[in-house]
């Protein structure tokens, strides 16, 4: 699914991967830590194509790092620590305009949202949900889109205990239906019975890896 | 490429309904503005009605300023742009929907400052009225232009001052034509070649745009 070879990732000079050797195979579950700045966020806007590879090589769900990164944009998932989604429009409104774009029946945004737990919140503006229902709405915009490859971007940050494990629980699920999952986060994950993989960041480096 | 338009403009107009910028900001602006243009000209109706055309497109141009620059912060959350760059959206069409959403606000604004300038600038309400094609042409391609522009100057995460400098060779020919066309179908001239000059930079910043945007977006 992700081969990376001496990935280099420069941003206005800075480096922000320093040389990244990575494989991660097809329907596993990726948990990418390392203190702050250590380059997890760029592992994976790299992985996501939403940086471009400086030097070294790379090809993540067959598509080359350096070819057409708007095509592997489109077999990734992507939720960030920042709101993914427009403030304005409602909970319902962001997924339909996403099940739109991609060509796939609305009627599976119902089932999206209540999947995650907002059934009750359909129609309130996305900048009035709280951070952890913002975060759901994110994930079913992910489950809206069975992307080959999920990158999930801090996603326990803001999340109380119920979130943490309802997250825990649907990262399980999407791992058994086949997707390669990467997490970024300052802890492990909290559920033994997942077994990531965990991959550890220094200074733009892998400096750990254990499974 | 046109379903994503017409998707694009669709949730851009959405959002616009719900937030009412335009509504209660952009719109008392330009009335303000124009209001204010007529009050600096001085109390004459004549000496008004001269200065009508070309008082209207400098306000509908600070108004378009405002609006580019609205479009594209709409987009400019971090989360936002990557989440969306995952949809592999056609940036073509990414482009004509922002453009026609920015054209439809830009209409319904001048709609509003037209019937201004019959009150405020005593511009002659047949001439006005007749001048609607050239004005919705100029002021669909400003909407093209801005589009461009827009992205060009950083997709609202640049300096505010930047869109207004990069954008001014591109908005003064328009500004100009759309004058011209405005004075011409009020005291009389050659309106259709002022409104052709419109026409012909409408399709000229659509077509770079539809080829640029894309390169502007990855960049």
């Amino acid at each position: 699914m992700v081969a990376l070879r001496d990935a280099v990732v420069l941003v206005g000079g800075f480096p922000l991967l320093s040389g990244v050797n990575l494989e991660l195979s097809s329907r596993s579950l990726n948990v990418v830590t390392g203190a702050n700045g250590a380059g997890k966020t760029s592992l994976l806007r790299l992985l996501g194509g939403l940086v471009t590879l400086t030097s070294g090589t790379g090809v993540v769900s067959g598509v080359d790092l350096r070819g057409d990164l708007r095509e592997l944009r489109r077999r990734v998932g992507w939720l960030g620590h920042e709101g993914s989604f427009y403030d304005d429009l409602s909970a319902s409104e962001n997924l339909v305009f996403a099940a739109k774009a991609l060509a796939r029946p609305t009627a599976d945004v119902p089932s999206a949202l209540e999947r995650v737990g907002l059934s009750a919140r359909t129609s309130t503006p996305a900048r009035q949900l709280s951070a952890g229902q913002r975060r759901r709405l994110g994930l079913a915009w992910l489950l809206l889109r069975r992307p080959e490859l999920w990158l999930l971007d801090e996603p326990y940050a803001s999340l109380d205990d119920d979130g943490r494990t309802f997250f825990d629980q649907l990262i399980g699920d999407v791992v058994a239906g086949g997707a390669t999952v990467v997490v970024s986060a300052h802890d492990p994950l909290r559920s033994s019975a997942l077994a990531p993989r965990t991959i550890t960041l220094a200074g733009g480096l892998v400096v750990s890896d254990r499974s | 490429m046109i379903r994503v338009a017409l998707l694009v403009a669709a949730k851009d107009l959405r959002i616009e309904r719900r937030s009412r910028v335009l509504l209660w900001q952009v719109l008392p602006f330009g009335v303000m503005a124009l209001v204010l243009s007529g009050l600096a000209l001085g109390p004459t109706h004549a000496g008004h009605s001269s200065a009508g055309p070309g008082l209207f497109y400098l306000v509908m141009l600070l108004v378009a300023l405002l609006m580019i620059n609205r479009s594209q912060v709409i987009e400019g959350s971090p989360g936002t742009r990557a989440s969306v760059a995952t949809l592999g959206l056609d940036p073509a069409g990414v482009f004509l929907g922002k453009a026609l959403a920015l054209a439809v606000e830009l209409w319904l604004t001048g709609l509003v400052l037209l019937g201004g300038s019959v009150l405020v600038l005593h511009t002659a309400l047949v001439g006005t009225l007749s001048a609607l094609p050239s004005v919705v042409v100029t002021l669909a391609a400003l909407a093209g232009a801005g589009t461009l522009y827009g992205a060009l100057s950083g997709g609202g995460q640049g300096p505010a001052t930047l869109l207004p400098v990069l954008a001014l060779p591109a908005f003064a020919p328009l500004l100009i034509a759309g004058e011209r066309s405005f004075s011409a179908a009020l005291h009389g001239g050659a309106l259709w070649q002022w409104w052709l000059i419109s026409l012909v930079a409408l399709v000229a910043y659509l077509g770079v745009g539809i080829l640029l945007y894309g390169v502007l977006e990855e960049s």
